[in-house]
């Protein structure tokens, strides 16, 4: 399918302005505050509980996790990973690892934009791509979705609800992407500026230690950014291919996110942000 | 899926996939219209039989 | 018999064998309705409340359900497998366990089946899959065999049904099961074909899970090894479970069912088949320990984690693997039917603790090096809703064997 999608881009290029949006993160700026979290749920209209502290079950599509060296004082440091949707590409023979397996092509890598996509409407929550994704970032509507009365009014128009049993994640806020493009277009335009387009998140962040662009655009902060020699990707032996990357300094930092669970740096600990 | 659907994308491993399963219907469909109308004749055949007897 | 003492309903009974009193039939039906019951408030339970019920969670998205899924199918492979050897191969022995086969293959197909409209977020949407098939997906490929060899084996039970005492003797009837009985190759190569993509495809499942380093394998085209390891676990125990659940038939009928020498064939042929995977998956799991390591997954850190600790790999390979296969493979040991049963009770259970362990283990192993283990257990109504199906498929053969020509040598074995 992919390379059906490939011809068809090129295709379509000729007039058909394409992107690949992506995000970097700096570890060493993140404070662990959750703004992006909070921004992210009422951006997406994600589902909450009231008793929301099951970390199995409950709906985040942006997830901050707190690691620490495991090393005693004075020598104990700790640090914060957000973790959205990967936006994995797939490298080599391999496909994006939750768009491959879906049975109902629910989940689409758009070759427009490098998104993954997720129709709710069209999955039927057989839950194959939460098998197939390592980075735990699908999430499952284990419950009906409800708000507490008179917040169904605050919800946001451009995103649909999802109901019960289907999965859901991180799109990158796909629905600003088409407003952006709609007003481009109306504007006679047929790029979109760095600014014009931004996730919840990334405006959220109080320390901007989130950056949000088109990777493949010189002109775009993450472009630069993620050739930074402290820059890595989770899990990137995998050849996932994702298209978030994270910053840091500390050497430690570095090997927990791209290690393996297997290689585990002795002593850290990994303890959920609450 | 049919190949008119709006979501067929014409590649070789969809037609073959697809394909096969047309294929495997296809067959049993005919089976069981085989046997029922040779069930069927033979009964009818029968009968006939039966009446000439008479 | 005795018509004085038979059964009322006896004149639906095949010809010449006794069956019990039809109060007794009736408590036993009863009886096993009791799970059952608890196994429908448990799926209503799951449809009406949603998934929460259950102790899956997002971590553990695949469960019992899953497992018992590919376990089921894979114990159900003794009916596509005995029919190719009675069909294609042309043993002509095994007709006389073909058609038991045939009652077993539709109860696994049809709880396999039924157990996945439970686990699915949107039941209502099941047909999305077929609709909106993306025929990359290896679950594509399952449901669609799946769907289509569980008509073939409808088709393979439709003569059995038609040849009741009571309905063979409408002309229409008696010259259907005539001519599918003529049609029986055809259908069983259909059956054979649809059969070793699902079966495989069930394998490609966890095996094409390359963000997963447990379950992941290298293989050919387009299938990884496990798809090909999982046909052979298949019919290698296909054929065990047909073994056990004739021995358990016996045992409630208190009578004889099947000649020594059918039974004695398929042993033979199961534990042959059962050697030969057990050398390919000690290949495969050498070669999978390679792989791992390169991507930074040493074999300690798969089973660093109780309870799913070496003793794993030990007890499936080991205790369920090489012991059956020792037994069944020792003419002498065959011989003995409860030596012969206890093989057949370790081959089925090392399948099954297969598909528990590509579909389970394979989520509970962690893989960021900040994930944490977490732990599964299926509660009551996960355990409840997968067994409904059993039970049911009990029921399915008790009335199949009471009202049906299941065992042709019944008779031979059990004169009166």
């Amino acid at each position: 399918m992919k390379e059906v999608h490939h011809k068809a881009d090129e295709h379509h290029g000729a007039h058909k302005k394409t992107y690949k949006f992506g995000m970097v993160i700096d570890l060493d700026k993140c404070t662990g505050c959750g703004a992006c979290m909070v921004a992210c749920m009422a951006e997406n209209n994600v589902p909450f509980r009231k008793d929301n502290s099951d970390r199995l079950r409950s709906n985040l599509w942006m997830r901050v996790y707190k690691i620490s060296n495991g090393r005693p004082f004075p020598d104990l440091d700790i640090s914060f990973i957000p973790r959205p949707c990967q936006h994995c590409e797939g490298s080599g023979h391999h496909h994006t690892p939750c768009v491959s397996v879906c049975p109902a092509t629910a989940t689409d890598y758009s070759h427009e934009t490098g998104i993954v996509s997720q129709v709710y409407t069209r999955c039927f929550g057989c839950r194959y791509c939460m098998a197939a994704c390592p980075y735990h970032v699908r999430v499952f509507n284990w419950w009906d979705p409800t708000w507490p009365k008179g917040m169904e009014k605050y919800l946001n128009p451009d995103v649909s609800v999802r109901m019960r049993g289907v999965v859901e994640k991180c799109s990158f806020c796909y629905h600003r992407y088409q407003r952006a493009k709609n007003k481009a277009y109306a504007e006679g335009r047929r790029e979109l500026h760095e600014n014009e387009y931004q996730t919840a998140c990334t405006q959220a962040c109080p320390a901007g230690a989130i950056t949000f662009g088109d990777l493949k655009n010189p002109e775009h902060k993450v472009y630069k950014l993620k050739k930074s020699r402290y820059a890595f990707r989770l899990l990137e032996k995998l050849g996932t291919n994702p298209k978030v990357y994270y910053v840091s300094t500390r050497d430690w930092v570095r090997k927990a996110g791209d290690a393996y669970a297997g290689e585990e740096p002795k002593g850290v600990t990994h303890v959920t942000h609450a | 899926m049919f190949p008119f659907a709006f979501e067929w994308v014409p590649e070789a491993t969809r037609y073959v996939f697809m394909g096969s399963l047309y294929a495997v219907l296809i067959t049993l469909i005919i089976i069981l219209h085989y046997c029922a109308i040779r069930a069927f004749l033979d009964m009818i055949c029968k009968k006939d039989d039966h009446n000439s007897h008479h | 018999m005795n018509s004085a003492s038979a059964p009322f309903d006896s004149a639906l009974f095949p010809e010449g064998v006794k069956r019990c009193k039809f109060k007794w039939f009736l408590f036993w039906v009863a009886v096993v309705h009791g799970p059952l019951m608890v196994g429908v408030i448990a799926m209503l339970m799951c449809w009406g409340l949603a998934l929460n019920v259950t102790y899956l969670n997002n971590n553990y998205p695949f469960g019992l359900w899953i497992a018992a899924d590919l376990g089921i199918i894979a114990l159900g492979a003794g009916a596509f497998f005995t029919g190719f050897l009675r069909y294609i191969v042309n043993i002509d022995e095994l007709k006389n366990i073909v058609n038991y086969a045939v009652v077993i293959g539709v109860v696994c197909y049809a709880a396999a089946q039924g157990i996945l409209g439970v686990d699915i977020g949107q039941p209502l949407r099941g047909w999305f899959i077929f609709w909106h098939a993306n025929v990359h997906s290896m679950l594509t490929e399952v449901a669609f065999c799946i769907t289509c060899y569980f008509s073939v084996l409808c088709i393979e039970y439709l003569p059995l049904i038609l040849e009741n005492r009571q309905l063979n003797k409408l002309g229409f009837f008696h010259g259907m099961a005539h001519h599918l009985h003529g049609a029986m190759p055809t259908i069983a190569a259909v059956g054979v074909f649809l059969s070793f993509f699902h079966q495989g495809s069930l394998g490609g499942v966890p095996g094409v899970l390359y963000g997963r380093p447990f379950a992941y394998r290298e293989g050919f085209l387009v299938w990884p090894w496990t798809f090909f390891l999982f046909i052979l676990s298949a019919i290698a125990c296909g054929p065990c479970f047909t073994i056990l659940c004739t021995w358990i038939t016996e045992k409630c009928a208190g009578k004889r069912l099947v000649k020594r020498n059918v039974i004695d064939i398929l042993a033979k042929i199961s534990g042959r088949l059962l050697v030969l995977y057990l050398v390919l998956k000690t290949l495969d799991t050498v070669y999978w320990v390679v792989i791992a390591e390169k991507v930074g997954a040493p074999l300690s850190s798969f089973y660093a984690n109780q309870p799913f600790g070496y003793w794993v790999l030990i007890t499936e390979l080991g205790i369920l693997g090489v012991i059956p296969a020792i037994i069944l493979l020792n003419a002498k040991a065959r011989q003995n039917e409860n030596i012969l049963i206890i093989a057949c009770i370790l081959n089925c259970s090392g399948i099954f603790m297969n598909r528990w362990i590509m579909t389970v283990q394979a989520l509970a192993v962690p893989v960021m090096s900040f994930d944490k283990f977490i732990s599964y257990r299926p509660n009551w109504i996960e355990y409840a809703s997968t067994l409904m199906f059993v039970w049911l498929g009990v029921v399915v053969i008790m009335l199949s064997y009471r009202y049906l020509p299941i065992f042709p040598q019944e008779k031979e074995l059990n004169p009166s």
